[in-house]
């Protein structure tokens, strides 16, 4: 089990680090920086279901018999670039934010809403 | 084997302490550095893991293009965090722990890490992907095939939301401030810098042409539009920092870059429409050169891969530059 299930339960680990930050941390930033880890979990797990024990990149050459599975790969390259490029809305509606506000902290953000409902 | 294993396990070790000590850091340049760092040790698991292509474009898009990203993001906002609260700590603690007991308890189902009789590998696509795309398209990367052709409708969607992000980021962070009014310039003036700017005056043609490479090679090896699009926007990125982002909209106009956006999507959808119109399906390459249907797929594969790698690296370097351009409201 542990041999054949370990890289499994790091990448949970390492998912779950992620998800931790983006549930406890109150910072917009590294609320974003904790998704990002989030979705590198995400990225090696599928990975790693593409893998075969002694396999070779699935790039086609003589005298190799056995790849990989080119199709997780496919959807985790692009993945990737969508992954940045959710990243920068995420860190411009930040930049926003710290505009309206003059804060990016997910708590004093509550309070400044509270008081305006106040007053 | 063994070594592939504690190589694995060490690589694997490494990112989850660098991810933990990330989620304890509170000075948030500091913690973009790590990220990096992660990026870079999640390149090398990919390549272990014979997934060269990802490593490659995790190698380029998180190293890069999501550090500056971040970095431009922390110098318009504040790059400290306040502490967090320990009765905010418990229930992201729980969750994690919660989740994370599910998912080990679920994995138990899954099928051995590297097992080759997995439904993965024993699905029928598996050879088609493998050993008919041989005859069909006689590209020696499958993972190129795949993308551009197979799934070739999937990339499509895929880059319709880079292109829908980049849009959303240009209109939060609004074009309209001129790149006079940047406060970025004053703040650091690397051009100032001698031997900072020769050198990346001397990196830009090489940075485009590796970028080219790897756009026209990634039929062979690694490669192809998404990473060579990034590459490209690092290259103007590199520029825009040690020039001053004047400069770097100079040589390469705002109106310019704004509409290669769009140009990648066009010529993408155009090709779907063509490959309509010569009587097969929405981007089946076949019908492009006819007679020979392995020639009409270089064909269309190239094009494609040439559409992906205008829009992203336009995207790319667009949300740099909005992010550069926003005065620093501090």
């Amino acid at each position: 089990m542990i041999r054949s299930h370990y890289v499994f339960w790091l990448v949970f680990a390492l998912m779950m680090i992620g998800l931790y930050v983006v549930i406890s941390h109150g910072n917009l930033l590294k609320k974003l920086i904790g998704l990002s880890m989030f979705q590198v979990g995400v990225f090696l797990f599928f990975i790693s279901l593409g893998k075969v024990d002694g396999g070779s990149a699935p790039i086609i050459s003589e005298g190799v018999e056995t790849y990989s599975h080119p199709l997780p790969q496919v959807l985790i390259l692009t993945a990737i670039v969508v992954g940045v490029a959710t990243l920068a809305v995420g860190l411009a509606l930040a930049v926003r934010v710290f505009e309206a506000y003059g804060t990016v902290e997910e708590e004093e953000l509550l309070e400044r809403d509270q008081d305006e409902a106040t007053t | 084997m063994t070594t592939f294993v504690l190589i694995n396990v060490t690589l694997l070790v490494i990112l989850t302490a660098t991810a933990l000590t990330i989620s304890r850091m509170r000075a948030l340049y500091e913690a973009t550095m790590l990220t990096a760092l992660f990026s870079l040790v999640t390149a090398c698991l990919f390549v272990l893991l014979d997934a060269v292509d990802v490593a490659f474009t995790e190698a380029a898009v998180g190293v890069g293009i999501s550090t500056v990203l971040l970095l431009g993001g922390l110098s318009l906002t504040r790059s400290r965090e306040t502490v967090t609260p320990r009765r905010r700590r418990l229930p992201g603690a729980a969750v994690a722990a919660l989740t994370g007991g599910t998912l080990i308890y679920a994995a138990q189902d899954l099928p051995g890490f590297g097992a080759a009789d997995t439904p993965v590998q024993s699905h029928p696509i598996t050879d088609v992907y493998l050993r008919q795309s041989q005859e069909d398209i006689g590209i020696p990367n499958t993972v190129t095939s795949v993308l551009a052709s197979y799934r070739g409708l999937d990339t499509l969607g895929e880059l319709v939301v880079v292109v829908t992000a980049g849009v959303a980021v240009l209109l939060l962070l609004g074009p309209l401030t001129r790149p006079e009014d940047a406060g970025w310039r004053k703040a650091l003036d690397l051009v100032d810098y001698r031997v900072l700017r020769v050198v990346s005056g001397l990196l830009m043609p090489f940075i485009l042409l590796f970028a080219l490479y790897v756009l026209f090679h990634g039929d062979f090896g690694p490669g192809g539009g998404f990473q060579a699009g990034v590459i490209f926007a690092t290259g103007f990125v590199l520029y825009g920092l040690v020039f001053g982002l004047d400069k770097a909209q100079r040589v390469l106009p705002k109106a310019v870059l704004w509409s290669l956006i769009p140009l990648g999507l066009v010529l993408f959808i155009g090709l779907g429409v063509v490959s309509m119109l010569l009587g097969g399906s929405f981007l089946d390459y076949d019908t492009l050169s006819p007679g020979d249907p392995a020639a009409g797929q270089h064909l269309g594969i190239l094009l494609v891969e040439a559409a992906i790698g205008i829009t992203v690296a336009a995207v790319m370097t667009s949300v740099f530059f909005s992010f550069a351009g926003r005065r620093a409201t501090r």
